[in-house]
């Protein structure tokens, strides 16, 4: 039977229909259908199973706020769990699933849980689940799996295919909310010239106004809000949004702002969703208001729903949520509801009202409208299975032991007051105040979050600031106070004047009846996503618990995808009651962002795929790739780890680079190296100071290695510095170093030493930086000619610039493996024809690039160090034999002082040494040697352990360093290291230098 | 041996709601130092009056970017870049000022359409709307620097670093795909 | 997330574009330092709940350093002043004054 009335629905079109599926039946909605309203046109009133208890469970509300329907969207690759169906607009195609039951919708076994409630009251899980241990993983955990939780998440291989992006933006004013306030706020801010922005969650400007009968200036609320919005789009200073949700204030004016661009038309080339990220002079939040439930028991049953709902669905989409509605109220706004299904035809059989008189103007109107009102009354519980089937009425200050009156019907209305929507207010630390007539908290204006100038930059207006009458009013104040506040001097005229009939007060009944024994008491929800009831929070206070917030997560009331934005009030108004304080003094759990659930492909925006991260690429990069690389990250970059040929794994592949250089030829991008220039007339004195070693005796021409260290005296970076002229110096960094020890330097500089003159430049990007590397490296150089490279004209550890083959090169006689040894840095652009041609040229020299494993092995195998290995941010210098790179001569340097300290002279310091397997093995990475003992702690002792480890093509063996207590005193001594087995594993200690001790093949 | 140089991605361009091209080799040279000290050398080399805080000056195919209080770009064609940053250097002996040959060192994209704005800011905490022709912005895009110079009407030239220019060709161009047009400030 | 303006080139932006340095103005321990005094200057920071004073770099955009007063409790910022400074200057400190009347001033 369709519940679609034959006339009215203002944001439908009866002329389009909208095919979609729900739990794989066919329906039929209209365009401008939200899925709840095609859901109950559809009479579709069951629409999923409760949390807990499994209980029957329907729409309640038709907005943000909704806690119960909740569906998996979509299918596949686009499926998404947990999605509104009150926010969810249909389109053609859509397909719902139920969520949360077994085996099916309609008949759930697991509903046994909501018979016996005792079961899973507050704090269950925490008092059950203890003992005995070993049921936690078989019993205990499986159970609660199956039986908890909501939607299911996405299957584990699913890719969602649609494109997300973020947006910076910019504004004076953002109005967050555009019914009539938060439109005559925009309206009144942009008239004094501002840049401002409006944003509205749904599909439709203007709110509720239309549906609650408001007139502006004696008008429909509609011809109003389409004549603002038209002047608003007209003016250039004002940007408008549907559809984009304010979801968080942050600090200093920035919010995010929550686009859904094209769920509701999917598969065009719009992105799905677009997280802005707007910093706004000031905010004006028209956010707006909820209405509250009422506790009664059964108020959970499908057919339940608030008042202000069913009029939404009734005005806006032409649906009757039921044929015959009890209405029942502690204030007169839910008479509005009663009067509009009267009008639309629906059967109201009562008004049951909770409080002793109503007399108010709507009130009036229902009674004339022939509508029974029974007063001083509550419901005593709601009859039905899956859905309502009637109502029992009892006095409200009565125990609920019998009812009074009797009702048949199929659903009803509810409203406990309203909350204004406060959480935007409240993100930045806003502060709220107890509203004494309404019973709500409102936006305390006195008490704003504070801005990046220490004054208040948001304001609230409309039911948001706690206006439940006329708004515009207030709204143009808001609107206008903002705009000035950011230095707009224009004026805005008088805005129009907004009706709204008088209502009497609300009373403030949380509880009906208001003595409710507990058997009605435990069917009372306070929190329907959780399944939270007012028995719940009750047990919870008698228990002690007497902190909202620990409440909170004790009862989980206001937890979960709505975050309590219909409980709240409710809870803490029953927690009050319990403790037997005013409800100020409980106070608020923490609002905090986002308003709604948003998906995570906004905020990952453009950070997938390639655009996941930053991959910084070498000029040979492409060279790499065509050829085998096998890439490994350092930092950032990108380097080949070596180079597979056909038929290799990767031991092999670098066990035949490693030969190679030492015999032949090999070729190395280091063009990652960090390459930064230092230069001035004080450059020499800043070097001193940033290296352990003297740089300022270095001549033009020459090279030296040195070592840098942070303020504690650690190890931080190293590198072969280039003396280029007496006020110049080429500082190379480590790969992952350059962009650190440059901001270094820029920071002794600008803020220590700013009267030094030394100016830095990063060129780390300037070259492309190859090493040639091999005994026949000379021959190779002299074969592209240009440049004298002998060993007479270019010694080691000297520099040379000049043609060489045609290229503008600069060349570093210096080596990190022992063998003969260059590094040729050309312009970046020009790196890839250079290594081209190293490559030809060198061809039946036996020319083979290696990548950096072969490079680590060439120069494990000549004991050389490397920041990160034998490096860890606690070692120093000295620990790795370095001694002789640490000057004696200088006063100063950072991390001189540091090193003075006692901790970094004690004898007993773990220090570098060589070590060698009895066995022959290569030691697992990062191994420990242990004595056999035990420490203070009952632990293993350890005396040493391993920082660089590999398998020697060289030697034909494993090879390792490590820092070992005392190590160089102990040569000869074999430890005991732990292997990735727990076996043990000997290995002798060594000297590290294992290859060419003398020096001999690097100074040919 | 600029014959032999090649830019970060030769050739590469993305037609979107904006037009997103490499724009090939660019000469750059950073000049350190005091900006009265580096007057006149500037003057003499690209014809340029030093540009005011976060201003672009151009004269003929030179042209000279603001970088920070005491550093200067000075960009030119790639081939002129070796010998205009020799004539700098001789002219400045004796001043503390440094000045040293970039090119090489950088990845230049030119978006142009009259939404070049709105693709960059998915990219950059930056306010377009406020920015102004002959203005440059150093900034961020995503995660990494970059500088973008408003060169023409509807013109941007942005430069970053040459090995995430393949990162940043990705980024600029899913940020101008069509269809995705955030219509904020054009 | 913080707006902050950079004192060295103009710009007024969001904390992404910033990198932070810790505490300002300290002042360095070298080799001739106490045990004590060297302590100090690597480890004791003030932390305070209301005025700092702290480090900043216009990292992604024109490099420089720069340092911030700014309120630990309210965000508010007092001001932005150039690095090359002991101590901070008169304005920074009028206008923390004139925000926080019980403020003891820098020490």
């Amino acid at each position: 039977m369709s519940h679609r009335l034959a006339s009215g629905g203002r944001l439908i079109d009866r002329a389009r229909d909208v095919k979609f599926t729900f739990n794989g039946k066919p329906m039929k909605g209209h365009a401008g259908d939200t899925l709840a309203a095609s859901l109950l046109a559809n009479g579709q009133t069951l629409l999923g199973r409760s949390f807990k208890y499994h209980r029957p469970r329907g729409i309640v509300a038709s907005g943000a706020e909704e806690p119960n329907a909740l569906v998996g969207l979509g299918k596949g690759n686009r499926y998404e769990p947990n999605q509104r169906v009150t926010t969810t607009e249909v389109f053609e195609g859509l397909s719902a699933e139920t969520q949360n039951h077994w085996p099916s919708l309609d008949f759930d076994l697991l509903a046994v849980n909501s018979l016996v409630p005792q079961f899973l009251t507050a704090g269950f899980y925490y008092k059950t689940f203890l003992r005995p241990r070993a049921f936690w993983k078989h019993v205990y955990e499986p159970f609660i799996r199956k039986s908890a939780g909501l939607g299911k998440a996405p299957a584990h291989d699913a890719r969602d295919p649609d494109r997300y992006e973020q947006l910076y933006a910019f504004c004076d004013v953002l109005v967050i909310g555009g019914g009539i306030a938060g439109l005559q706020a925009a309206l009144s801010a942009a008239e004094t010239g501002a840049r401002v922005a409006v944003w509205e969650q749904t599909a439709h400007w203007g709110g509720r106004a239309p549906v609650d009968g408001v007139t502006v200036d004696g008008q429909d609320a509609d011809a109003w809000i389409a004549a603002t919005v038209a002047k608003l789009d007209g003016m250039d200073n004002v940007h408008m949004r549907l559809r984009c949700m304010g979801a968080g204030v942050h600090d200093h004016g920035y919010v995010l702002g929550y686009e859904r661009v094209s769920d509701h038309a999917p598969n065009t080339d719009a992105p799905r969703h677009r997280l802005w990220r707007m910093r706004a002079g000031q905010i004006v939040t028209a956010t707006g208001a909820i209405e509250r439930p009422l506790s009664f028991a059964g108020n959970d049953l499908p057919g339940v729903m608030l008042a202000s709902a069913m009029r939404d669905y009734v005005v806006n989409y032409a649906v009757a949520p039921g044929q015959s509605v009890v209405v029942v109220t502690n204030n007169d706004d839910a008479y509005r509801t009663a009067i509009t299904l009267r009008h639309a035809g629906i059967g109201v059989p009562a008004i049951v009202d909770a409080r002793a008189e109503a007399d108010g103007p709507l009130v009036a109107k229902a009674r004339a409208a022939g509508i029974t009102v029974l007063t001083g009354k509550g419901i005593r519980k709601v009859k039905g299975g899956k859905k309502v089937t009637g109502v029992e009425v009892c006095r409200i200050d009565s125990k609920g032991t019998a009812f009074t009156e009797k009702f048949d019907c199929d659903a009803v209305a509810m409203s406990g007051g309203w909350s204004p929507v406060v959480h935007l207010w409240s993100h930045c630390g806003g502060k709220l105040v107890w509203d004494e007539a309404h019973h709500f908290f409102r936006p305390d204006a006195s008490r704003p979050p504070l801005g990046v100038d220490g004054a208040g930059f948001v304001r609230a207006c409309g039911a948001a600031n706690g206006d439940m009458g006329a708004v515009l009013s207030g709204a143009h104040e808001a609107g206008l106070t903002a705009a000035k506040a950011t230095g707009a001097t224009g004026s805005a005229p008088a805005p129009a004047t907004d009706s709204a009939p008088d209502m009497a007060p609300m009373d403030a009944v949380w509880m009906m009846p208001r003595n409710a024994e507990y058997d009605l008491r435990m069917k009372m929800w306070l929190d329907y996503q959780n399944d939270v009831k007012v028995s719940d929070v009750q047990l919870a206070a008698r228990e002690g618990y007497q902190s909202v917030e620990h409440t909170k997560r004790y009862t989980t009331l206001g937890m979960a995808t709505d975050q309590g934005k219909l409980s709240n009030i409710n809870g803490l108004a029953i927690l009050s009651d319990a403790l037997g304080q005013p409800i100020p003094a409980t106070g608020t759990t923490t609002f905090r962002p986002p308003y709604t659930p948003i998906s995570i492909g906004a905020i990952a925006g453009e950070a997938t795929g390639s655009t996941f991260q930053p991959l910084r690429r070498s000029p040979l990069h492409d060279w790499h790739d065509e050829n085998g690389a096998d890439w490994e990250p350092v930092g950032q970059w990108r380097r080949p780890y070596t180079y597979l040929r056909a038929g290799e794994d990767r031991h092999k592949a670098v066990n035949r680079e490693v030969a190679n250089a030492r015999s032949n030829i090999g070729t190395l991008d280091a063009s990652t190296l960090g390459k930064i220039l230092v230069q001035g007339p004080d450059a020499a004195r800043f070097m001193d100071m940033l290296y352990t070693n003297m740089m300022s005796s270095l001549k033009p021409g020459k090279c030296r290695y040195g070592l840098m260290c942070d303020e504690n005296g650690f190890l931080m970076d190293d590198g072969v510095v280039a003396r280029l002229s007496d006020d110049a110096f080429l500082v190379h960094t480590t790969s992952g170093g350059a962009d650190h020890v440059h901001g270094w330097m820029e920071d002794w500089l600008q803020c220590e030493w700013w009267d030094w003159k030394v100016h830095t430049v990063n060129l780390t990007e300037q070259y492309a930086q190859i090493a040639v590397v091999g005994p026949k490296s000379r021959q190779l150089l002299e074969r592209l000619g240009g440049m004298d490279v002998s060993a007479e004209a270019l010694k080691f550890m000297e520099w040379t610039e000049g043609r060489l083959g045609g290229f503008d090169a600069r060349v570093f006689r210096i080596s990190f493996s022992g063998e003969l040894s260059f590094e040729i840095a050309v312009p970046a652009g020009q790196g890839r024809a250079f290594w081209d041609k190293l490559l030809s040229e060198g061809a039946d020299l036996g020319v083979m690039p290696y990548g950096t494993e072969a490079l680590h092995i060439l120069r494990a195998e000549k004991g050389f160090i490397m920041i990160g290995d034998e490096t860890d941010g606690t070692v120093i210098p000295q620990d790795l034999n370095l001694n002789w790179a640490i000057s004696k001569k200088k006063d100063d340097f950072l991390g001189k002082r540091g090193m003075m300290r006692e901790e970094m002279v004690r004898p007993d310091r773990w220090k570098l040494v060589g070590l060698e397997t009895l066995d022959g093995s290569v030691l697992p990475h990062g191994a420990l040697a242990v004595t056999g003992g035990t420490n203070a702690n009952k632990q293993a002792e350890t005396e040493g352990r391993v920082t660089s480890t590999y398998h020697s093509a060289t030697m034909g063996r494993g090879i390792a360093m490590g820092l070992v207590l005392r190590g160089p005193d102990r040569m000869g001594d074999v430890l005991d290291f732990v292997g990735t087995d727990g076996g043990r594993i000997k290995a002798r200690i060594v000297d590290p230098v294992l290859y060419d001790k003398e020096g001999a093949k690097q100074n040919v | 041996m600029s014959e032999l140089a090649r830019s970060a991605l030769p050739g590469a361009s993305y037609e979107g709601f904006v037009t997103v091209t490499e724009a090939g080799l660019r000469g750059m040279i950073t000049l350190r130092g005091d900006l009265a000290v580096l007057a006149d050398a500037v003057k003499t080399a690209t014809g340029c009056a030093i540009p005011a805080q976060r201003r672009v000056e151009q004269a003929g195919d030179k042209a000279v970017a603001w970088m920070s209080p005491d550093e200067l770009l000075i960009l030119c064609d790639y081939a002129d870049a070796p010998g205009l940053t020799a004539s700098l250097t001789k002219d400045l002996d004796g001043q503390f000022a440094t000045v040293a040959n970039v090119s090489d060192a950088r990845a230049v994209f030119t978006l142009r359409g009259a939404q070049a704005g709105d693709a960059l800011a998915k990219l950059c905490p930056v306010d377009f709307g406020a920015l102004r022709e002959g203005e440059i912005r150093r900034t961020r895009a995503a995660q990494v620097a970059a500088a973008i110079w408003v060169s023409g009407p509807q013109e941007m030239t942005l430069v970053c670093f040459r090995s995430v220019g393949q990162y940043m060709f990705d980024l600029l161009s899913r940020a101008a795909a069509p269809g995705s047009e955030p219509k904020f400030y054009a | 997330m913080l707006l902050l303006t950079c004192p060295c080139c103009g710009v007024t932006a969001e904390e992404t574009e910033f990198a932070p340095g810790g505490e300002a103005h300290l002042k360095r321990s070298g080799p001739g330092s106490s045990d004590a005094e060297f302590d100090s200057y690597m480890f004791n920071r003030k932390n305070p709940r209301g005025v700092h004073f702290e480090r900043w770099r216009h990292a992604h955009g024109c490099g420089k350093w720069f340092l911030a007063a700014r309120c630990t409790m309210t965000l508010e910022v007092f001001g932005t002043y150039p690095a090359q400074t002991v101590e901070p200057p008169a304005e920074i400190v009028a206008a923390i004054k004139a925000k926080r009347p019980d403020w003891e001033g820098f020490a």
